[in-house]
Parts: structure tokens; C-alpha cells; sequence
């Protein structure tokens, strides 16, 4: 055997420990996620114009339609504006996962498969650079709120914005998180997209983005509960609606929403035998034909960190099982 | 640093009722060139994907550098490097963004970085093509990137799975001048696969694969032996003559052969100037042919190693690349 190598000693004195291993894989493929992105004009462009054609198209028609049937004193774009910030992280969130069966299927993946990197930080860096994505364009979004037609140049809108930012930071997170343990063992870029919008789709509408979730067959009162967006969407129209409030809502929120939970329509109404609540009574006069916010926000973001954690753990533990 | 670099027994590999691998066992030296030469298909990508963890052997062991592929498998990541048949890069990013982030993800030390990439385009003459999107590149210049790239880390074991397919000669020569001196510098191991004979002369040893199993595993030099001698074949003014002077004189069986004589000697480049020195007839034309790596493989297995049925992960891509790629 011929050692020559002289070479070698010098170059690895230094090994890098697990944790910087993972570190530097998780910062790289970040790096890669977002420089792709940013690269790609028309996804930019695209992502931007998709809300826009939903607020001034659907906004302006329902509005219209809301006027003729009552719409309370919320008028129908302020209510459904943050619904569709909801929408543009929803869908650019989880479409970036897209980009996990695009590597596959062009041979990158195996590149950072092989590699010493844990496959664990190849996940969180797709997930975090997908966030990236979906941040950049909600919060491009959410500068139409500072227009005359939604909330109006003002102090308190930025407030609001501000407000309103960790919260799709996390919505996010967990929703990239959703779209990575969907791609990380499928092989089909064609069928990505089909399933996603057959479950994005029925998560969407039940969220109440749209239309207010009030009055509803059982059934489907039922599904808008267990979906998770709801309460997403439901923070940040609390938010950009009546602002951040943390203290009102805070004590008696949890008998109020098992309350609203058994019977939403009693307890909004505040007539449930036996419970006159005050809070109740006093929200209700709030409550206009379009409510602000049905939860408290405690309880929204609760609900949010949770699904977010679920679907954390899905997406390593799918990517991890990917051969 | 001792035992071998690559240690493989019985190692197998099925998927479904085929059965790509088939009971391989070998050992490749520390800085030896290995090379696996055998027809597409015949379980050459599916061994190099299990020595490099990408796939769970069904059976077998296998160690590389030492460590367990299957119970050790980020040791194994971190001692070597691959060149993958397909492409692996990512063609949104400069050829410069690779590097960086193989440079990245392999750890190479930062104060080398910058001195490697530069050393390593330069050898695949893509210096001036750096800052280029990939997706400009032709498949050549993809190919030697790819190249550049697994070098980068100076791997223990290098594997590389039909490293100079469809690249011209020169670039082809420049690839393994550097391969070969990365070996003496760095005593690198090379395992390649191919189905070139010109690539596999590169290899100290060679493991002759087929239909799973390796069926021949040795020098190149003693392969060759393994078929015969060399082959002579000539003309002359009287073949009748000079068939009975080579019987009687050389005593060398005389293969069957219409138009001319054809036999077969240890040693043609020796034999051929002592005949024209010694024959009693003129000679007219006098050919010599040293046996290939082909030839052995056609005395092995009846069949040309040429002869290409596209493998199971080639079908696959062509039935998925059917339907044009979706775009958004």
C-alpha cells in the first residue's frame, strides 16, 4: 500500500462536533431554499398577485353581496383580509415543500442524503427555509393593509402588523411542517399537488377565511372546530380587527369556551340555562353580523402551537423513514 | 489506519423477486483504484448505493473505512465522497453555490475552501464559468462539476459510479491524471464502476459483475491472461507454406480462419519481429491484437458487455420523464 499522504493531518484536526454538524446543514439548505426562491421571479411575483386577485375580485363582490343582506358594521374586506394573509402563508408554506420531490427527482437529494449532515437537519432546514418563503410573502401581503380600501394609513394598523407577525411565523412553521411530512416519501411531483389541495381545500373554507362561522349545520360546525386553521385565522382577524387585547379575555376564557364549545349559538346569544354570563353579554354587543374574533387568543394560539408541534414531529420522523 | 477500505461478504440486495445483487464479496485495499466492470444492470449502482448507506443491504455485511454501513452510517457519510451517474446538482444555483454548499455540508475547513474550489475548477476547466447558473451548462461541463464536487472533501473512499460518461477524451485524461494524483497525495481509495474497458485499465484491481455476482476479480494484466495469448494474424505470398513452417518451427495451433492465418502466441509484440526475421515467406500484412477486458468478459459470459438493457432505475426515469416536468 503506497501512503504518501501528507496532506491529511493538516486539513481534519479538527472534527466538528453532532451539534455543529447539524448547524451548518440546517444553515446551508436554508441558504439554498431562500436563494431559490428569491431567484425565481414569477413564484415571487405569483405568490403576491394570487391574494390580491382574491381581495379585489372575491373582497369587493362579497362585500357588495354582504351589503345587501346586512353585513354589520365590519365591513366585508376588513373581515376578510386577514383571512386571505391566512391563505398566502397557508398555500406558500406548504407548496414549498414541493421543492423536497423537485430534489429528489433531479438528483440533489441524494447529494444531501449521503452526506454526514443528520437527515434531521435536512428537514428543519426545509422547514424553515419554506417559512422563510411563506413569511417574506404574507408580510408583502400584509402591506395592503396600510391601504385606504383595508385598514388605512395609521399607527395602530402598524401595531397591528407587528402583532400579527409571530403569529404567521408559526402558522408558517407548522404549515411547512404539514407540506414536508407529505413530500418527504412521495416520489410524484404530479401528485403532490393534488393531494395537497384536496386536503388544503376543505381546510381552507372551513377555517373561516371567507365567510363568518356562525349559524352552520351541525356537521359541518362540528368540522370548522376541529380544524386547526380556524384558530389561526381567528387570531389574526382578532387582531387586526380590535387590536391585541391579552387581559379582558383572560380569566373567565375557558368556562366561556367550553360554553361556546357545547353550544355556540346559546352562548353567543348568552341565554344558556343557568349562565347568564356577563362576559357573554358584555362580548355581545361587540358581535356584529361579521364577529371579530370567536376565541380568545390565548386558546387560538394554544391550539396553533399544538398542530404545529404534531406536525413538527410528523415531518421529521417522515423525512427520517425516506430511504 | 489499518484493515481495508472497502470489506463486503455476501452481500445482497433484493427488490421484489429480483434479485440485483447477488452474495458479492471482496476487500479493496487502502489507496487502491478498484473498479466494478460489468453490462448495465448488472447490480453495479445498486452495490455502490449500499456501500454509500443509501439503501439497506437485504443480507451481507459491509464496512467501509472501517465502519458498518448499517450501524454506523454517519461514520461511513463522513469518510466518503461520490460522483453519482445522474446528476445530482442543483442547476438553480452558480456552479460557485455547489461547491460552497458541499464544501459546507462535508465541513471542509474554511481557510481551505476557497484554495480547493479554485484547484479543483480549474482541472474540470470551469474557472471561468464559476459564477454561472448551472442550468447553463451542458451536460459535460454538469458532469465535471460533479467531479469537482466530490473531490472537494478529499474523501477516505471515493466512489464513483461511471464517472466519465459522455465526456470527451481529453477531459476524460485530465479527470484521472488528478484522480491518480489525489491517490498519492491524499492515499485515497477509488471504487469505480464503469462499462468502458478504457476506464477499467485505470484500475489496480478489477471485479468483473454480472447478472449480480461477481464472476472474475483481478488485475487487468491477469484477466487478460485468463483468455490466451495474444492473436496474430497475417497474410502472406503462400499461407499453405507458411502455416506448415509456424507448425513445425513455433509449434503454435493455427485458429481457423478463412483469409488469412490467425493463431495465437503468449507473447505477439515479441513473437512478430523474431517471424519477419525468420519466416522463409514474405509477409504482406501482419496484424497483432492483445485480448480487452472485453474479451474476457465475452469468454466469461458468452456475451459483449456492450450489449445494454437499460436498468430497472433507467426505466423507471423514462417512464417518469414521459410526462413533462411540472411547472408552477
Amino acid at each position: 500500500m503506497d501512503t504518501i499522504g501528507e496532506g491529511r493531518g493538516a486539513v481534519e484536526l479538527r472534527r466538528p462536533s453532532a451539534l455543529q454538524w447539524s448547524m451548518r446543514g440546517l444553515y446551508i439548505i436554508w441558504l439554498r431554499e431562500f436563494k431559490r426562491f428569491w431567484r425565481d421571479k414569477p413564484r415571487r411575483i405569483g405568490g403576491f398577485a394570487q391574494p390580491i386577485l382574491y381581495l379585489a375580485l372575491l373582497g369587493v363582490g362579497m362585500q357588495s353581496a354582504f351589503k345587501v343582506f346586512g353585513g354589520g358594521d365590519v365591513p366585508y374586506i376588513k373581515f376578510m383580509f386577514p383571512g386571505i394573509v391566512g391563505l398566502t402563508v397557508l398555500f406558500t408554506a406548504v407548496f414549498s415543500a414541493i421543492s423536497i420531490i423537485w430534489d429528489r427527482e433531479f438528483g440533489f437529494l441524494k447529494e444531501v442524503l449521503v452526506s454526514p449532515v443528520p437527515r434531521s437537519s435536512v428537514a428543519l432546514g426545509k422547514i424553515i427555509g419554506g417559512s422563510t418563503t411563506a413569511l417574506i410573502q404574507g408580510a408583502i401581503f400584509l402591506a395592503l393593509a396600510f391601504t385606504p380600501w383595508v385598514y388605512g394609513f395609521s399607527l395602530s394598523t402598524l401595531w397591528k402588523v407587528l402583532a400579527v407577525l409571530p403569529l404567521i411565523v408559526l402558522m408558517a412553521l407548522s404549515l411547512t411542517s404539514l407540506g414536508v411530512a407529505v413530500a418527504a416519501r412521495m416520489t410524484s411531483m404530479e401528485g403532490f399537488p393534488i393531494v395537497m389541495n384536496f386536503l388544503l381545500m376543505p381546510l381552507f373554507f372551513l377555517s373561516g377565511a371567507f365567510f363568518p362561522l356562525q349559524g352552520l349545520p351541525g356537521w359541518m360546525d362540528f368540522l370548522t372546530k376541529i380544524d386547526p386553521l380556524t384558530y389561526g385565522v381567528d387570531a389574526l382577524r382578532g387582531i387586526m380587527l380590535r387590536g391585541l387585547d391579552l387581559g379582558t379575555s383572560a380569566t373567565s376564557s375557558l368556562s366561556q369556551f367550553m360554553a361556546w364549545f357545547k353550544d355556540p349559538q346559546i352562548y353567543q346569544i348568552g341565554m344558556s340555562k343557568g349562565y347568564p354570563d356577563p362576559a357573554a353579554l358584555a362580548s355581545l354587543s361587540q358581535r356584529a353580523a361579521l364577529p371579530g374574533q370567536a376565541h380568545p387568543l390565548w386558546l387560538d394560539v394554544l391550539v396553533m402551537l399544538g398542530f404545529g408541534a404534531f406536525l413538527f414531529a410528523l415531518a421529521l420522523w417522515q423525512f427520517n423513514r425516506a430511504e | 489506519m489499518d484493515g481495508f477500505a472497502v470489506e463486503v461478504e455476501g452481500l445482497v440486495k433484493k427488490f421484489g423477486d429480483l434479485v440485483a445483487v447477488d452474495g458479492v464479496s471482496f476487500a479493496v485495499d487502502r489507496g487502491e483504484i478498484f473498479g466494478f466492470l460489468g453490462p448495465n444492470g448488472a447490480g453495479k449502482t445498486t452495490t455502490i448505493n449500499m456501500l454509500c448507506t443509501l439503501l439497506a443491504p437485504t443480507a451481507g455485511k459491509a464496512r467501509v473505512d472501517g465502519y458498518d454501513v448499517q450501524s454506523q452510517k454517519n461514520e461511513v457519510r463522513r469518510s466518503i465522497g461520490l460522483v453519482f451517474q445522474d446528476p445530482s446538482l442543483d442547476d438553480r444555483l452558480t456552479a460557485n453555490e455547489n461547491l460552497d454548499f458541499h464544501a459546507v455540508i462535508y465541513a471542509v475547513p474554511p481557510s481551505e475552501r476557497e484554495k480547493r474550489k479554485r484547484e479543483l475548477l480549474e482541472m474540470v476547466d470551469l474557472l471561468d464559468r464559476a459564477e454561472d447558473l448551472v442550468i447553463t451548462f451542458s451536460g459535460g461541463m454538469k458532469r465535471r462539476l460533479e467531479i469537482a464536487r466530490g473531490l472537494l472533501h478529499y474523501p477516505k473512499v471515493l466512489f464513483l459510479d461511471e464517472p466519465t460518461i459522455g465526456l470527451d477524451p481529453q477531459t476524460r485524461q485530465y479527470i484521472w491524471e488528478y484522480i491518480e494524483d489525489l491517490k498519492k497525495r491524499e492515499d485515497t481509495t477509488i471504487f469505480l464502476t464503469t462499462h468502458y474497458m478504457e476506464e477499467a485499465e485505470h484500475c489496480d484491481r478489477i471485479a468483473i459483475i454480472d447478472h449480480g455476482k461477481i464472476i472474475a476479480m483481478d488485475t487487468s494484466e491477469n484477466l487478460k491472461n485468463m483468455v490466451g495469448g495474444d492473436i496474430i494474424r497475417m497474410k502472406t505470398d503462400d499461407d499453405a507454406r507458411a502455416e506448415e513452417e509456424l507448425r513445425s518451427r513455433y509449434d503454435v495451433n493455427i485458429l481457423e480462419d478463412r483469409d488469412c492465418l490467425c493463431f495465437e502466441v503468449d507473447r505477439g509484440d515479441e513473437f512478430i519481429p523474431q517471424l519477419i526475421r525468420d519466416l522463409g515467406v514474405r509477409i504482406q500484412s501482419i496484424s497483432l491484437h492483445r485480448p480487452t477486458l472485453d474479451d474476457v468478459f465475452l469468454k466469461l459470459t458468452g456475451r459483449e458487455i456492450r450489449e445494454e438493457g437499460a436498468d430497472e432505475l433507467e426505466i423507471m426515469r423514462r417512464t417518469v420523464r414521459v410526462r413533462p416536468p411540472f411547472a408552477r
